[in-house]
C-alpha cells in the first residue's frame, strides 16, 4: 500500500498548523477519494446509513462514461479521416490515437479550470472540496463540438461553477445542472463555435494529408433537418454513431451500455430514463417534421440523433436537479422528452433542444416534488380524519 | 441651513453609495438591463433620469403642501409624464441616433421605481433645495451603475467602447486570430448577472454598511 502510506506521511503536512495547511482541503480531497476515510459518526448525532459515499456512487458514473468517452475519441479521429480522405490507410487504432490527442486538452482544461475553482472556494470557505465537479468535468468535454477552443470551454467552465453552482452553495445545492450550463453559456455566447456546419471536424490538427484543411462543412443530422434537407445518414449510421455530433452524444449503443451501468449501479433512476424516451417518442410521432420518405428520417429516428440519448442518461438523472419524489421523477422526464421534441420541430432558431429541455425542466424539479409530497400530506391527513 | 450644509452633502452622497437606488435598493432593474448593451446609450438613459429625477423632485416638493392625499399619486405622474416628454423631444432633436436606440425606453421612465420611490419617500417631506440635492443623487447613483454595466458589456460583447473598435482587427477568428466576441454580453440575461456581480462586490466591500 504505497499510495497509503505517501498519504499518511503527507497528513501532518497539510493539516491544521502544517506547512501547507492552506491547501488541507486539497490533500483531503484526494485522501478521501481514493480510501473511504475510517472516522465514522459517533454513537450520539446524525446517522447515515447506506453502503457507499457519494464518491464512491459519483465512481460509477465515470465508469459508465468510459464507453462513450473512447467511442467519441473514436469517432473524432474517424469523423476526421473521413474528411481529409484516409480512412482507408488509417485504421481504428489511428483514428482513436489522433480523436485521444484532440480530447485529451478539453479534458485537463474543464479540469484544471474547474477543479481549481472548486478548491479555490472550499479553501476560502474553508470547507471540504466536493466531490461532484469529477462528472461535471468530464461531462463538459463531451458535450461540445470538437472544434470549440480551449480558452472558450475554459470560460464557460469557469462561468458555469462559479454562478451554476457556487453562488448556490456548491456541490448538491445547485438548480441547474453544470455542465449544461457550460454548454448553454457557450450555445449564447459563441454561437458560431456551438453550431452550424463547420464545428463538427477537427479542422487544423495532425492531419494524415499533409497541410491543413479549410472550411470543411459537415452537417448533423439536426442541421440538416433544420436546414428542410433530407438527412444523409442512416438509422444505422446514428444508431452505432459514426455521425457528426458533439463529442460523447453520437452513440446510441455506448451511451445506452453506461445507461445498463448507472441503472445496475442505483446510481440513475430508471423511471427518468425511460420517461424521457416516453415523452420523447411520443411527441417525435405526434409532431413529424414532414414526408418521412422524403426527409429519409423516420419518426423513432428523433430519439437517435442528437443529444437526446446522451442527455436522457447522464444529465437528466443527476441526482442533485432530478425530483426527488418517484411521482415527479416520471413527470420530469416525461416532460423533458416532450420539449426536447418540440423545441427541435417547431422553433426554427434551435435545431437541438435536449439542452434547452432538461435546463427548463430543473427549474420545475422542485416544484414536481412540492407537490407531490403535498398531495400525499394531504392524502394521509383525510385517512387520519375518517378513523 | 446653508446650501451646502453637511446634511444635504449626505442626501446627496448617500445614493452614489451606501443607499445606491440600484445596488441597495435593487430599484430600476428593468432599464438597466434594456439600455446598457452599450455605453452610449446607457450614458444618455444615466443623466435623463437623473434630469427628470431632479426637476420632478423640486416641482413635487414645491407643491407638496397643495396636493390633495388622495389624488397625489396621479399628480406626481402627471409631473413625471411632462419631464419625460420633454427630455424624449430634447433626444429625438439633438441625439436622434441615441434616442432610436433607446426607442421605448425613455418613454418608460416614468414607471421606473426610482422615480416614484424618490417622491413619494423625499420630494413629498422635503423642501425643494434638499429634494433636488436628492433627485441628483439618486439619478447619478443609477447612472454610475448603467456605466459600469454598459462598460463591460460592450467591451466583452461587441469588442469597441463608445463604437470606437479597442481590440484590434486581427485578434479575431475571422482574420486568423483567436478570440471572438461574447454574443452572451449583448443579452440582458448577461446584464443581470453582470449587475448582480456588481451588487456583489459592493456588498463585500461595504460589509459593514449594508
Amino acid at each position: 500500500m504505497g499510495l497509503k502510506k505517501i498519504l499518511d506521511n503527507l497528513k501532518p503536512t497539510f493539516s491544521e498548523g502544517g506547512k501547507l495547511s492552506a491547501f488541507g482541503s486539497l490533500y483531503d480531497a484526494m485522501e478521501t477519494f481514493f480510501y473511504v476515510p475510517n472516522e465514522t459518526a459517533k454513537k450520539k448525532g446524525a446517522q447515515i446509513h447506506d453502503a457507499i459515499d457519494s464518491k464512491r456512487s459519483i465512481f460509477f458514473v465515470i465508469i459508465a462514461l468510459i464507453p462513450v468517452i473512447l467511442f467519441g475519441m473514436y469517432n473524432i479521429g474517424y469523423q476526421h479521416s473521413l474528411v481529409a480522405g484516409c480512412e482507408a490507410e488509417c485504421g481504428v487504432l489511428c483514428n482513436f490515437l489522433y480523436g485521444l490527442a484532440v480530447m485529451l486538452p478539453k479534458i485537463a482544461v474543464s479540469y484544471i479550470v474547474g477543479l481549481g475553482i472548486e478548491v479555490a472556494v472550499a479553501q476560502w470557505k474553508k470547507e471540504e472540496v466536493h466531490e461532484g465537479f469529477f462528472v461535471t468535468g468530464i461531462l463538459i468535454p463531451l458535450i461540445v463540438p470538437v472544434n470549440c477552443p480551449l480558452w472558450i470551454l475554459a470560460i464557460a467552465t469557469a462561468f458555469a461553477v462559479i454562478f451554476a453552482k457556487e453562488v448556490f452553495g456548491g456541490t448538491g445545492f445547485n438548480i441547474f445542472n453544470p455542465a449544461l450550463v457550460t454548454r448553454a453559456f457557450l450555445f449564447f455566447a459563441y454561437p458560431s463555435m456551438m453550431s452550424g456546419d463547420k464545428v463538427w471536424v477537427n479542422q487544423n490538427y495532425m492531419d494524415c494529408i499533409n497541410g491543413t484543411i479549410d472550411g470543411i462543412s459537415t452537417a448533423t443530422p439536426l442541421g440538416q433537418l433544420g436546414a428542410g434537407e433530407a438527412v444523409s445518414y442512416s438509422a444505422m449510421d446514428t444508431i452505432i454513431g459514426t455521425i457528426p455530433g458533439s463529442i460523447g452524444e453520437t452513440s446510441v449503443i455506448a451511451i445506452l451500455i453506461g445507461a445498463v451501468i448507472l441503472v445496475w449501479a442505483g446510481v440513475a433512476s430508471w423511471k427518468i430514463i425511460l420517461s424521457t424516451f416516453v415523452g420523447g417518442a411520443l411527441f417525435a410521432y405526434l409532431l413529424p417534421y414532414g414526408d418521412a420518405e422524403a426527409l429519409n428520417f423516420q419518426w423513432w429516428e428523433q430519439l437517435t440523433v442528437g443529444g437526446f440519448c446522451f442527455g436522457a442518461v447522464f444529465m437528466a438523472t443527476d441526482p442533485v436537479t432530478s425530483p426527488r419524489t418517484e411521482g415527479g421523477k416520471w413527470i420530469f422526464g416525461f416532460l423533458i422528452g416532450a420539449m426536447a421534441i418540440i423545441i427541435r420541430v417547431l422553433n426554427p432558431g434551435y435545431p437541438e433542444g435536449m439542452m434547452l429541455a432538461i435546463l427548463l425542466m430543473n427549474i420545475f424539479a422542485p416544484l414536481f416534488d412540492y407537490c407531490f409530497v403535498q398531495a400525499n400530506i394531504n392524502k394521509r391527513a383525510k385517512r387520519a380524519a375518517k378513523k | 441651513m446653508s446650501l451646502f450644509s453637511k446634511e444635504n452633502g449626505e442626501i446627496f452622497k448617500g445614493p452614489l453609495n451606501l443607499n445606491n437606488p440600484i445596488a441597495v435598493q435593487v430599484l430600476g432593474i428593468c432599464s438597466a438591463l434594456a439600455v446598457t448593451s452599450q455605453l452610449k446609450p446607457a450614458i444618455v438613459m444615466g443623466l435623463s433620469v437623473t434630469v427628470i429625477t431632479a426637476f420632478s423632485n423640486v416641482i413635487i416638493s414645491l407643491i407638496r403642501k397643495t396636493i390633495p392625499n388622495r389624488i397625489r399619486i396621479i399628480v406626481q405622474l402627471v409631473v413625471v409624464a411632462a419631464l419625460v416628454t420633454i427630455v424624449s423631444n430634447i433626444l429625438k432633436a439633438y441625439v436622434y441616433d441615441v434616442s432610436v436606440q433607446l426607442s421605448v425606453y425613455v418613454g418608460l421612465i416614468i414607471t421606473n421605481c426610482i422615480l416614484m420611490g424618490r417622491l413619494e419617500a423625499f420630494a413629498m417631506q422635503n423642501g425643494p433645495w434638499a429634494s433636488f440635492l436628492d433627485g441628483i443623487g439618486n439619478g447619478l447613483g443609477y447612472a454610475i451603475i448603467l456605466v459600469i454595466v454598459g462598460f463591460f458589456r460592450e467591451l466583452l460583447g461587441f469588442g469597441s467602447i463608445f463604437g470606437i473598435q479597442l481590440i484590434p482587427d486581427s485578434w479575431y477568428m475571422e482574420n486568423g486570430g483567436l478570440y471572438i466576441n461574447n454574443g452572451m454580453m449583448t443579452m440582458p440575461a448577461m446584464a443581470l448577472i453582470l449587475l448582480a456581480c456588481v451588487i456583489w462586490v459592493h456588498r463585500a466591500v461595504n460589509k459593514e454598511e449594508v
